[in-house]
């Protein structure tokens, strides 16, 4: 029988090993698969690539590995918060990576990963810094950069509801990288706040189908009103 | 900012201006900051669809104090609401939406504009930091891109320039600045003044202006 669920976030995140990339859900606090990150601060595993939009958002988030010393270098759109100082501190000591990634390269890089996909050309950051030094090629008259996919060896994602197969429904704005994530790692952790059994969900609005969740951790949800945003 | 410059139009009366130009029906993308305001001044009778790049269409005002819901934010990650006939989905197919040219609009801020209409928003000149967010995709992708910003910068520097000297987010992508001073448009005859805040001058703002510019003074609402 499929039993993906984990006893506790601390079991899910036990074997990542040292080097790991890792995707990390989320925009701001909303969606923020929390008390996985938190279960790997505890767990130590180091020199990890981490691929995630906000850095320094809210201090649960990846933050918290960068404050650990466990991050080499970090992929990201947005690296900038009341809790990126010690990312700054890092960057200047030379001891953290940083890649800064238009936030839709961020999202179609990574659901290029998943897809099975290498490569792909945008047009965005066409003749910016963030564009400078990639292959080129035009379309149409039009300019486009390469751009090549992102995998991880794990993701961290935040849902509302799983089955026991590992399906996965969001709430509102929750769901933002989480989806797309879920699709790009050999290893997909989804920490949710509640587990129902298979058929339970209307298969109808299943956002992230089972075969793009590995393992399941059901958590106590934050209490309703509770605005960790811009903490 | 210097006494004297305290003229023109605020940033609700300004975020007012630029939301008069929203037609009915229009998706639009609001940055963060003053463009944010403009979801307030949406006029009577036109239905605006906004999207926000954290997956959201239909966003609706701010909620009622104690009415804020941790999952549901914008781009700015502050609590708002969600319209009926709003919907969520991921950020792949919400840069799908950007970036495949499907928003009408996006209103954005600004470091710097050049009379070309490249834009610098993203990164100071030699930060190690930058925040580029979804901004590069916006303007790569967006139908129309609409500036909505302070005239010049807090020590009274032209924002709108010659050749821009900060980082650019996206070359040649701005079709109009709105300011508290004026309405800009950027055409390929170069920067054309087509609208003054009540008490400007064209020769006030030329001057805060470090680009050449047309004058071709219009009705406010008029502008094609």
């Amino acid at each position: 029988m499929i039993q993906k669920k984990f006893e506790g976030a601390e079991h899910a995140v036990s074997d990542m090993e040292d080097g790991s990339t890792l995707l990390v859900g989320g925009f701001g606090g909303s969606g923020l698969p929390s008390q996985l990150v938190a279960a790997l601060v505890k767990q130590g595993a180091k020199n990890l690539t981490v691929v995630s939009n906000n850095i320094g958002a809210v201090s649960d988030g990846v933050a918290a590995l960068i404050s650990n010393n466990q991050v080499k270098k970090i992929i990201c759109s947005f690296p900038v918060g009341p809790h990126a100082d010690d990312l700054i501190d890092r960057l200047q000591k030379g001891t953290i990576e940083l890649e800064i990634v238009p936030q839709g390269t961020l999202a179609e890089r990574i659901r290029a990963g998943g897809a099975g996909v290498p490569a792909f050309y945008t047009p965005t950051a066409v003749n910016t810094e963030l564009g400078a030094g990639k292959e080129t090629r035009v379309f149409d008259g039009r300019q486009f950069v390469l751009e090549q996919a992102i995998v991880g060896d794990y993701a961290f994602i935040k849902g509302q509801k799983a089955d026991r197969w590992g399906n996965i429904v969001y709430y509102k704005t929750q769901r933002n990288f989480n989806p797309v994530m879920a699709t790009a790692a050999k290893v997909t952790i989804a920490e949710v706040n509640e587990i129902v059994e298979a058929g339970e969900l209307d298969p109808e609005n299943i956002v992230t189908p089972s075969i793009f969740v590995h393992r399941l951790v059901q958590v106590q949800p934050l209490d309703k009103g509770e605005v960790l945003v811009n903490e | 900012m210097s006494k004297e410059q305290v003229i023109g139009w605020s940033k609700h009366e300004l975020a007012a201006r630029v939301a008069l130009d929203l037609e009915d029906g229009w998706f639009v993308n609001l940055g963060i900051g003053i463009p944010t305001l403009v979801a307030d001044y949406i006029p009577e009778g036109r239905e605006i669809i906004l999207h926000s790049e954290n997956g959201l269409l239909g966003l609706g005002p701010k909620p009622a104090p104690g009415e804020e819901d941790p999952d549901l934010v914008n781009a700015g990650k502050e609590p708002i609401t969600l319209k009926p006939g709003g919907s969520f989905f991921s950020q792949a197919d919400s840069f799908a939406m950007i970036r495949g040219g499907h928003l009408d609009a996006t209103i954005l801020g600004a470091f710097q504009v050049s009379q070309l209409g490249d834009l610098a928003s993203w990164k100071l000149p030699n930060s190690p930091l930058g925040r580029v967010g979804g901004a590069m995709d916006l303007t790569a992708g967006s139908k129309r891109v609409f500036l909505c910003m302070q005239h010049t910068t807090k020590t009274g520097e032209a924002k709108i320039v010659e050749e821009c000297t900060y980082p650019l987010t996206t070359p040649r992508c701005v079709d109009r600045i709105y300011t508290d001073l004026a309405v800009i448009d950027v055409t390929e005859e170069g920067l054309v003044l087509k609208e003054l805040a009540p008490g400007v001058t064209f020769e006030y703002v030329q001057e805060r202006t470090a680009a050449p510019l047309k004058n071709q003074l219009q009705t406010i609402g008029a502008i094609q």
